[in-house]
């Protein structure tokens, strides 16, 4: 078809008629030029129409979850869940410090111990000095298992730029015995807190880099969500934004925030939460931690980490990794 | 050229195409302007025209009930296209019912997005618990390549349209297609961000889609050669999880269908209710063969 302005009403009106024959009823157009015998062949049983008990016997089998495998651990009164570690030690012995102080009976670390920040090693001891229990990230599994990437989940180039320079440098300053050891944490991992069954997860129960924002993961969704697992809360990071929603169910879901760089707020503390066992259900608090993020910012520069990532650690505001950010969490972003 | 390849191919073909299994019912489309559409471009996949009535507009009533099954289900987004889907009357209400439940996207050429619509579509989103995000269609960076495609002046209008969503604090994601080589080019990319932040957008986020070379398209670009086509052997070691047919599902005013692309194809269409599409899909459509061999998804 020319893209020449048609010259006049007449040759207009020829042309619209030429488009609409073409495709009149619900045919393809593409049809006149390329036989379709083999998909309508192949389509022949789609279109069905199910009786009302067929409909909900296909519901039902849609919403049943399967058997989860994974022990229970605790029950505990009091625990501290935590993701996002970015190789920020200093903010990691402060959360330990903290976490004690608050009576916390275990540790949960739910994967991202690199990236970003500086000496990826010393991450490791402190995870054995708190007696931290934890499951892989997406940087876990790459790291083990020698991918060329994070697999974390951008198409940005310029996002990808600096997601690739901080998974060589992890790669490069971490070793041999550590991600061996990243090898061997499990998938998930559940809890009981009190009464309440919580299943722990990096990005969310289906996918290790599957982000789960507040603004794009509706209670619908996590109520599904839940019966399938048969939990009481999930509890989940990856996006580094720590939200948390009381379902009309009585359950909990909570996206614990990142305790390695702070949630783009304008602010330096990061986050972590504590979750314990209350009268009237799951108590959840997202602790702001204030940690020295001056001196980090000084190993950052000192190791020749991007002058970008130094500035997020300062301001508190994101440099890089916006592209992910649905439309509500980007509105509040300085950059 | 590729010959072999084809022979291959189609000798393959005798055993059957792939199905997809619906892995998880995430995202849900609705065809909320029908086929009707204020321009008529010349790539349209779905060939959507001021007179092509294939589709009809959806009102609020026929989309309440598909918004009661889709939260059972635990659908996690919404997307709303057309045709137009502001030549909707309803359409401001529609997303209103849709952001109780979950985020929604809508898929817009821009046109009728005037400074009140842009300021209500702001409030709208201020209101809602759930993100709400406007993608606006531009097929070129200047008049000369854009008008072309999708119309006669409609360069000028489209920017008009993204400046008042700008104005009222609205940062739209600007859809391109491959319908020129050049538009997906690092160059063709510099030159879209050098006109965005020109508008006053300083996060500019471009989708980029190929063509679908059906509908309206098949006649400006040329259609699938016969040996676009999947066949028993293409399913990737990874499975089907980057087809978006593996966790979405398309409902018209005429019933559910399997994906955005297949809209008028009958044998696209797989039941009236979602219930009745939970099962798997086979990729025998040429446009299957684009979706696996681009890696396309239609959502952001």
């Amino acid at each position: 078809m020319s893209n020449r302005k048609p010259q006049g009403q007449d040759e207009q009106r020829r042309r619209e008629r030429e488009r609409l024959a073409a495709h009149r009823g619900l045919a393809t157009w593409g049809e006149k030029l390329v036989p379709l015998g083999s998909f309508r062949e192949a389509t022949a049983g789609a279109g069905r129409r199910l009786a009302p008990a067929g409909r909900a016997a296909a519901t039902a089998a849609y919403l049943a979850g399967a058997d989860d495998p994974t022990p229970v651990e605790g029950p505990f009164a009091r625990i501290a869940v935590f993701g996002g570690v970015y190789n920020n030690h200093l903010g990691l012995a402060t959360l330990l410090e903290d976490a004690a102080r608050r009576g916390c009976e275990a540790l949960y670390c739910l994967g991202d111990l690199g990236g970003f920040g500086p000496h990826p090693e010393k991450v490791r001891p402190l995870l054995e000095t708190g007696d931290v229990r934890a499951i892989q990230g997406n940087y876990e599994e790459s790291l083990a298992g020698g991918a060329g990437d994070c697999n974390c989940g951008y198409t940005d180039p310029r996002d990808n730029h600096f997601a690739a320079l901080s998974y060589n440098y992890t790669a490069e300053n971490s070793s041999p015995a550590f991600k061996a050891w990243m090898g061997t944490l499990p998938r998930r991992r559940r809890v009981r807190v009190g009464a309440r069954e919580l299943l722990l997860v990096h990005g969310s129960p289906r996918r290790i880099n599957e982000f789960l924002f507040e603004s794009t993961t509706p209670v619908p969704f996590l109520e599904v969500l839940l019966d399938q697992e048969r939990a009481d809360a999930l509890l989940c990071t990856h996006t580094g934004l720590h939200w948390h929603r009381r379902l009309p169910s009585g359950r909990d879901a909570v996206n614990v925030g990142a305790v390695g760089r702070p949630p783009n707020d304008g602010r330096p503390e990061v986050r972590y939460a504590v979750v314990e066992e209350r009268d009237d259900g799951l108590g959840v608090e997202l602790v702001p931690l204030a940690y020295d993020h001056r001196a980090l910012a000084e190993e950052m520069r000192a190791e020749r980490l991007p002058e970008e990532f130094v500035e997020t650690i300062l301001s508190g505001w994101w440099t890089t990794c916006l592209e992910i950010l649905p439309a509500r969490e980007r509105r509040v972003s300085k950059f | 050229m590729c010959e072999p390849a084809a022979t291959a191919r189609e000798s393959a073909g005798a055993a059957g195409p792939p199905r997809v299994a619906l892995r998880s019912l995430d995202t849900l489309w609705f065809q909320v302007g029908g086929t009707v559409c204020n321009l008529a471009c010349t790539h349209c996949f779905v060939s959507c025209s001021p007179t092509n009535h294939t589709h009809e507009l959806m009102p609020l009533a026929q989309i309440l009930p598909y918004l009661e099954e889709a939260a059972a289900l635990g659908v996690k987004e919404y997307y709303f296209t057309g045709g137009e889907p502001f030549l909707n009357p309803e359409m401001e209400a529609i997303l209103e019912a849709t952001l109780r439940r979950g985020p929604a996207t809508v898929l817009t050429n821009g046109l009728l997005i005037d400074r009140h619509r842009a300021r209500r579509l702001r409030r709208l989103a201020d209101a809602a618990e759930y993100s709400l995000d406007l993608r606006v269609s531009l097929d070129g960076y200047d008049a000369a390549s854009n008008d072309p495609i999708r119309g006669e002046g409609t360069f000028e209008r489209i920017l008009a349209g993204i400046s008042h969503l700008v104005e009222a604090g609205v940062d739209p994601v600007i859809t391109v297609t491959e319908v020129y080589d050049d538009n997906a080019s690092a160059e063709g990319k510099r030159r879209f961000f050098e006109l965005l932040s020109g508008l006053g957008i300083d996060k500019p986020r471009l989708k980029i889609l190929p063509v679908f070379h059906i509908g309206a398209e098949a006649e400006r670009g040329g259609a699938y050669e016969s040996w676009q086509r999947l066949a028993a052997g293409d399913a990737p070691p990874t499975g089907w999880d980057h087809l978006q047919c593996s966790s979405c599902r398309m409902v018209t005013d005429q019933g559910v269908w399997v994906c955005p692309i297949l809209v008028n194809e009958p044998a696209g269409k797989m039941g009236e209710a979602l219930a009745d599409t939970l099962d798997s899909y086979p990729l025998a459509h040429p446009a299957c063969w684009t979706c696996h061999v681009h890696g396309v998804s239609c959502k952001t």
